[in-house]
């Protein structure tokens, strides 16, 4: 490390205005407070101020996603091994997986990080550490199968239109990872959803092999199933609420384990990082939409219980790691309650009314993405004019 | 035929520099809805350079007899029976296209491009600059159109002007046409990303 540090300081200068490399400086320093901490002190007067800074801040994000990522990758590798009707014990398992996964993972960073590097370079500003989260998730919200030259175009696509055009991290209205979703989700609908997508399957699968997720069950349902309806893994036997909470079930990488999401929720809530009010209120959002489908009850969907909707899909995930992040909901405290809550409703909404739609929360986070810097503009007025009313002038 | 340097940029203006869509940000509605080919997207410019520019030279030639209170139900009428030709003409001569174009042929007469140019220009000029100003305006509008249907038909369906041009070994390798060009939202990006180049091409349309 001190061998490092010696280096970095030796090459330092040609980095500098006006030094060999000077045009080269952003990635420099990118590179150097990635490594090391920044090296900035306050040039007048006396500052003080917390040590988490939005790098930490991303570092404990990431933290708290690696056991959804490394259960996804032993997921991954599980899915796989069980089409092909082998057992092939935990360690194979996961590094088949983890071989399937990283190859995700890396497209996502280096094109992400490509432009995120390029444009600051361009506009000659720092570069932020914004994308770190963002090419983390991406992996995570995408089915194994998905093409690599997709996940390469809808990251630059989310980059490019849904951050860096609205002026950089920090500012989008939009969440990148779930921009890169929604790309995909629409350019290439047959690579996204259905029942070939979410397994990488043997070249010989098993007899009665099936890799529809949960969802797509329940979303194909007849009517006629209402009542003796069971969700079934993929060779065909039900699953318990247990299994489902436990995630070894077919899905997007990073959301089938709520056990997993649930590690990092913890992580989250405890540093502080995400809000618990909103959090909290996305859980109840859709813990009350789906009793209310429940008392309806109708069809399959309607039929869900609170908890199987929690558990399936990318509830949890949504509700944990996407909803909650920093930039894109609601910043004020009763804002949070509101922006949650309806977030919840809507996925639950989505997830049961529309039947293109298995899976209603990415919709529903983009959705009220939108509505956040209106929640907040309501919030405050309202809390100017019951200041307002509560002042007088005698 | 030489054209008089005020002329010639009532002509060109509208291609760039006064461009009807990604300049003044008219007729977007039709823009998003007839261009995921590029065959409807020519077809509805030519349909709009053609009412636009006729209608220009009709209310120039009326613009002193029209009495001011009237004048937009006049330009109405006008622009209504040169839609309702141009609507015949397309049913009679391309069928297929009209079909497509469905209600935005009829949908002309509402064209904020083509009131804008009526109030702006033809009640105050000569029918000629009127005239230029209806191709000029026409073309600009025709020329994103163009652009936009040319993008959302590579993208959307791998073909230009319903001829296939990704090869079929690029499918082989697993290249997949991309849905969402052909969906209204990629339509508004693609506006947006031409006004982007247009903008930094032509630093004094940037707003402080």
């Amino acid at each position: 490390m001190k061998a490092l540090r010696k280096y970095i300081d030796k090459i330092k200068p040609k980095f500098e205005e006006g030094g060999r490399f000077g045009m080269f400086r952003s990635v420099f320093e990118g590179i150097e407070s990635f490594l090391f901490v920044p090296n900035h002190t306050s040039k007048a007067g006396v500052h003080i101020h917390d040590s988490m800074d939005s790098k930490r801040a991303m570092t404990v994000v990431i933290i708290a996603l690696l056991p959804a990522l490394l259960f996804g990758m032993y997921n991954t590798g599980y899915q796989h091994y069980v089409s092909a009707g082998v057992d092939a014990g935990f360690v194979s398992t996961f590094i088949y997986g983890m071989l399937a996964v990283l190859p995700v993972l890396i497209v996502s960073y280096v094109v992400g990080l490509g432009i995120e590097f390029t444009v600051a370079q361009w506009k000659k500003e720092e570069i932020q550490e914004g994308f770190l989260v963002s090419g983390i998730l991406i992996p995570l919200i995408v089915p194994i199968d998905t093409p690599l030259w997709m996940i390469a175009l809808a990251t630059a696509f989310a980059v490019i239109f849904a951050k860096e055009v609205f002026g950089g991290t920090g500012y989008n209205i939009f969440n990148v990872a779930l921009v890169t979703r929604a790309f995909l989700f629409f350019a290439y609908p047959g690579s996204m959803s259905g029942d070939s997508v979410f397994v990488r399957t043997a070249a010989q699968t098993v007899d009665g092999f099936s890799g529809a997720t949960p969802l797509g069950q329940i979303n194909m349902a007849p009517n006629e199933a209402i009542g003796s309806f069971q969700v079934v893994d993929t060779l065909g036997n039900p699953l318990s609420l247990w299994d489902m909470f436990f995630g070894l079930i077919p899905g997007s990488i990073g959301e089938t384990s709520t056990l997993a999401i649930l590690l990092g929720a913890v992580v989250l809530l405890y540093t502080g990082i995400a809000s618990w009010k909103t959090m909290g209120s996305v859980f109840a959002g859709g813990i009350v939409a789906s009793l209310l489908f429940n008392l309806a009850g109708t069809t399959v969907a309607m039929s869900v219980t609170p908890w199987e909707h929690i558990c399936l899909g990318g509830f949890a995930f949504g509700a944990v790691f996407m909803a909650t992040d920093p930039v894109t909901s609601s910043r004020t405290e009763t804002g949070k309650y509101i922006y949650g809550f309806l977030t919840g409703l809507l996925a639950i909404v989505i997830r049961v009314l529309n039947p293109g739609y298995p899976e209603g929360m990415m919709m529903a986070i983009l959705f009220m993405n939108i509505f956040a810097p209106l929640i907040d503009y309501y919030v405050v007025q309202s809390n100017i004019s019951r200041r307002l009313k509560r002042a007088r002038v005698k | 035929m030489g054209l008089s340097n005020k002329n010639k940029a009532i002509l060109l203006g509208p291609l760039s520099k006064n461009n009807p869509i990604v300049v003044q940000m008219l007729g977007i509605c039709s823009a998003l809805a007839v261009t995921s080919k590029l065959e409807p997207a020519i077809v509805m410019a030519i349909s709009v350079t053609v009412v636009v520019s006729f209608a220009n030279v009709i209310i120039s030639l009326l613009r002193n007899t029209i009495p001011n209170r009237i004048r937009i139900i006049v330009q109405l009428v006008v622009v209504a029976a040169l839609v309702t030709i141009v609507s015949e003409v397309l049913k009679a001569f391309a069928y297929d296209v009209n079909k497509q174009l469905s209600v935005f042929v009829g949908l002309i007469i509402t064209n904020c491009i083509l009131m804008g140019r009526l109030e702006a220009f033809a009640l105050g000029n000569g029918p000629w600059a009127s005239f230029l100003d209806g191709i000029g305006n026409g073309l600009g509008y025709g020329l994103i159109l163009a652009i936009i249907g040319f993008v959302r038909e590579l993208f959307g369906f791998g073909t230009l002007l319903g001829h296939q041009v990704v090869p079929d070994i690029f499918y082989k390798w697993g290249y997949v046409n991309n849905g969402l060009m052909i969906l209204p939202p990629m339509a508004l990006i693609i506006v947006a990303a031409v006004i982007w180049i247009h903008r930094s091409r032509n630093k004094e349309l940037q707003e402080k």
